[in-house]
């Protein structure tokens, strides 16, 4: 049931978004809002169909609304601020050619295959971090721009997001 | 107001622009990578939201249909956010495992490590 709401959910989304300025109840005229929410259901039964066939249990912890704010908030708040820290180091090794890279290993810590997507994900969009492959114990190998030290603390690879995956997704 | 979307542009354009001048400064293929794909996601980051400011200006003047502008490039934003380090983690990947050694290295631990 769960899985059926959250896909209707993000559909309806998804199509309200794309049909924003369409007429004048709110911004969207009634015959899109009618097709929103008919096609959203349609989605989400082939979707619940799609799953139980192919046998995949999503991970619940992603069904519940707190987890995508905090995505939200994690994404606007300390993420970007990182993300523009970043960059402005990586604008300036490119203008002057400092580099010192290196493939270091990141131990997180982290269980959940999701929580480790989510960590590796923001290490790649965040410049001068690079992840090129992980293990099963969960450790994320990582290309460095800059190097400052061999065995690197995750903290310094990656300021505080693993707490925020951990926050997130585990 | 317009000022203040001539600005976003401007910085977004010198992100791109810092973005292609990586492909020629830096050595292999994994560097170039940090500035190709980073440099202009944050680049793009910036015109989007030019865009949206646009949209809204628009929007806020009486012009309701300017909506789809502003949705639609939140929706691009959102997805180019998702699949931009979804495809620079399978480059590089795939370069490492096709053995595209990175230069200049001061340590590799992925060589030890059986992959």
């Amino acid at each position: 049931m769960a899985v059926i709401a959250t896909a209707f959910v993000f559909s309806m989304l998804f199509y309200l978004l794309l049909t924003a300025g369409s007429g004048n109840i709110g911004i969207w005229s009634l015959p899109e809002l009618a097709f929103a929410v008919g096609f959203s259901a349609v989605l989400a039964l082939v979707a619940k169909k799609i799953f139980t066939k192919l046998g995949i249990t999503p991970t619940r912890k992603l069904l519940n609304p707190k987890r995508w704010a905090l995505l939200l908030v994690y994404a606007v708040g300390p993420f970007l601020f990182s993300m523009a820290k970043a960059n402005l180091d990586v604008a300036y090794r490119v203008v002057t050619g400092k580099i010192r890279p290196g493939i270091v290993k990141v131990e997180t810590g982290l269980k959940s295959h999701l929580a480790t997507t989510v960590l590796a994900n923001s290490i790649t969009l965040t410049p001068g971090t690079l992840t090129i492959d992980l293990d099963e114990k969960g450790n994320l190998y990582v290309h460095w721009i800059y190097v400052k030290s061999k065995k690197p603390r995750p903290e310094e690879v990656c300021g505080n997001f693993v707490k925020w995956a951990g926050r997130i997704a585990e | 107001m317009i000022w203040a979307i001539y600005l976003l542009f401007g910085i977004g354009l010198a992100f791109q622009a810092l973005g292609s001048v990586a492909l020629h400064r830096f050595p292999d293929a994994y560097t170039r990578l940090h500035g190709a794909t980073k440099c202009t996601t944050f680049g793009s980051i910036f015109i989007y939201l030019g865009v949206m400011l646009y949209g809204a200006i628009l929007f806020m003047e009486g012009q309701t249909s300017y909506a789809g502008l502003v949705s639609h490039t939140f929706l691009v934003l959102v997805l180019i956010m998702v699949t931009n380090p979804t495809g620079a983690h399978a480059i590089a990947r795939a370069a490492y495992r096709s053995g595209i050694k990175p230069k200049l290295l001061v340590v590799d631990e992925l060589r030890g490590a059986g992959k």
